[in-house]
């Protein structure tokens, strides 16, 4: 406790000071202090990043360099980047895998949602935790799981062979999938990290949705299938929409699961941002890839939310 | 509705089965006494016994846990503050662009964030000359920047759903801010506190990719050296240190969860 702290009677210059921090200085600090450290930490760094996209490989220490005289700046980056085939390669695997993992997500997800949704007050809540508890569970070990699963030698691969084997004549039977380090599997292991991030939005809006409307459709002689698709679909989009959001935006960037269960010579965009960085130690590349992967994403996403706020006008206009 | 009920049921029970399947499975397998990861071959005990002897773990264990604690108090500092200015402030000036950069990080890949937090680093030792080597601090302040909007976005769910009454109340009764949230909103929302604090603290138990850019020589996290050992392929040990950190962290967020449903039935709001 300092002297400060001890009831008596205000000097004058201490309470000017007081009502100024009650005023305004407190608004400032609070506002001050994460404002301060994000441009410190991801301001700044962001800000080198983008400078460094403009500069040129060098032999130097830190490995770059920026043009001796004007305009100092050089998009030779940027150039490279868009010729070189791997690179485009890269962006193309990232997006498709994004797009397939968000699609299934979609699909497994969705009547799992709805069938937590609807099910008793009481085991909805405990079925919302075993959801969510995979998700605060390393990620990195959930990964690892799966490379313990699709190995040739695994109960798994064995029994998805023998399933797989129905289909095929018995001479041209298989002896094991060959699963690890494949772009399948990258999609498998995405699909099985992200999953819960499609659920528990899709959860959140379905779980508002009046379940007197499907009702009242079925009264009017609607079938189960129609209720769904003509009432409960159209009105859980915005959940589709963020749930979709949640799980594209981070596999497009992913780095963990193409390294450990992907293969080299169709690498996600995350892994040649890596490679650029640490193993060609081309800083302008790297930082040139992670500029245009950020505007692709930022861009997506201003997509998404503009569809969002489209889809909530519509429906206000129903309403 | 009889046959879709049926479907939904046994959806649930196929995406939990998918979910838990693979923990399962890689649980079993770090009692197999053959040292072929997925061959089974019979019970054993030996990998948990020669993880205990490992003090490469066990160092990279106490690394973890220290980086955890800290950048988690650290995030949960900054991300009240940061979910009371968005919260309670208003319109202010700036409120978009300061809303924009707090939540970034929720959808920034983490290579990205990784790379610009180590050019950073690097740059400011060679300007400023610090931070001298690169280790548990350097680590800590990423993690504290990362899982700030993680942090923010949980508080201020709970600070917008709060009825604001009492605090206007209170103010009207002339006390300081400081006052106000100290005794009205920090209890008010201290589950939400707890929680973001675990979140944060597990966010950086589990980080792998901004850790190993952001740490130097001497400072290896547990994430980074079962990356290290898992790019090499499956092996019993890592199964063993995988259950063993799976089924704590799971213990604890029940043990969490539960408690939170309890406190919550407690208290009116």
């Amino acid at each position: 406790m300092s002297v400060q702290d001890i009831p008596r009677p205000d000097l004058p210059r201490t309470r000017w000071l007081r009502r100024w921090f009650h005023a305004r200085g407190w608004k400032a600090l609070v506002l001050g202090v994460p404002s301060l450290w994000l441009a410190l930490l991801f301001l700044a760094p962001f800000a080198i990043v983008l400078a460094i996209s403009l500069g040129q490989a060098a032999p130097a220490s830190p490995p770059f360099r920026f043009l001796p005289q004007a305009p100092f700046t050089d998009l030779q980056s940027y150039r490279r980047l868009l010729g070189d085939g791997m690179v485009v390669q890269a962006f193309l695997t990232s997006v498709a895998n994004a797009a397939l993992t968000t699609l299934i997500c979609l699909l497994v997800g969705y009547p799992v949602a709805l069938g937590i949704a609807r099910a008793r007050p009481r085991r909805r809540s405990l079925l919302l935790v075993l959801i969510i508890l995979p998700f605060w569970t390393s990620f990195l070990l959930r990964v690892y799981a799966w490379m313990g699963l699709l190995g040739g030698s695994s109960w798994f691969n064995k029994l998805l062979t023998g399933l797989f084997n129905l289909f095929l004549p018995a001479d041209r039977a298989l002896f094991s999938l060959h699963l690890m380090n494949t772009n399948f599997a990258v999609v498998l292991v995405m699909v099985y990290s992200y999953l819960p991030f499609m659920i528990l939005p899709l959860f959140a809006t379905l779980e508002k949705l009046d379940l007197t409307l499907n009702e009242a459709a079925m009264d009017l002689g609607s079938r189960p299938f129609r209720v769904f698709r003509d009432v409960t679909l159209p009105l859980s989009l915005p959940g589709i929409l963020a749930g979709a959001t949640l799980v594209f935006i981070p596999a497009c960037g992913e780095l963990v699961i193409p390294s450990l269960v992907g293969n080299s010579y169709q690498p996600m965009i995350g892994r040649v941002i890596s490679d650029q960085f640490s193993v060609a130690r081309d800083w302008p590349m790297a930082a040139a890839i992670s500029v245009v992967l950020l505007a692709v994403l930022l861009g997506l996403m201003g997509l998404l939310s503009l569809l969002n706020r489209r889809i909530l006008r519509a429906e206000g206009e129903d309403a | 509705m009889k046959l879709g009920n049926g479907f939904l049921r046994i959806s649930v029970l196929c995406g939990l089965l998918f979910l838990y399947l693979p923990i399962l499975s890689m649980i079993v397998f770090s009692f197999n006494r053959s040292s072929l990861g997925n061959i089974w071959a019979g019970f054993s005990l030996k990998w948990y016994a020669r993880l205990f002897a490992n003090d490469e773990v066990i160092a990279a264990l106490g690394l973890s846990l220290r980086i955890a604690f800290l950048s988690a108090t650290l995030a949960t500092v900054l991300g009240t503050l940061a979910a009371l200015a968005l919260a309670r402030f208003g319109a202010f000036r700036g409120r978009a662009v300061f809303s924009g950069t707090v939540l970034a990080p929720l959808v920034l890949p983490e290579v990205i964030a990784g790379i610009a937090l180590l050019m950073l680093f690097i740059l400011m030792a060679r300007w400023i000359g610090w931070p001298t080597q690169r280790g548990f601090l350097t680590v800590t302040l990423a993690h504290a920047t990362y899982s700030m909007a993680f942090v923010t976005t949980v508080i201020r769910a709970r600070l917008v759903a709060m009825d604001i009454s009492v605090e206007e109340a209170a103010m009207d009764l002339g006390s300081t801010p400081w006052q106000v949230l100290r005794d009205i909103t920090l209890p008010v929302i201290a589950p939400s506190l707890l929680a973001g604090w675990l979140l944060a603290f597990t966010l950086s138990l589990d980080d792998v990719v901004i850790a190993n850019f952001t740490t130097g020589p001497g400072a290896t996290t547990l994430p980074m050296v079962i990356w290290s050992k898992v790019k090499m392929g499956i092996t019993p040990d890592i199964n063993a240190l995988a259950s063993l950190i799976i089924v704590s962290v799971a213990l604890l967020v029940l043990a969490g969860t539960l408690m939170m449903g309890f406190a919550r039935r407690g208290s009116p709001d």
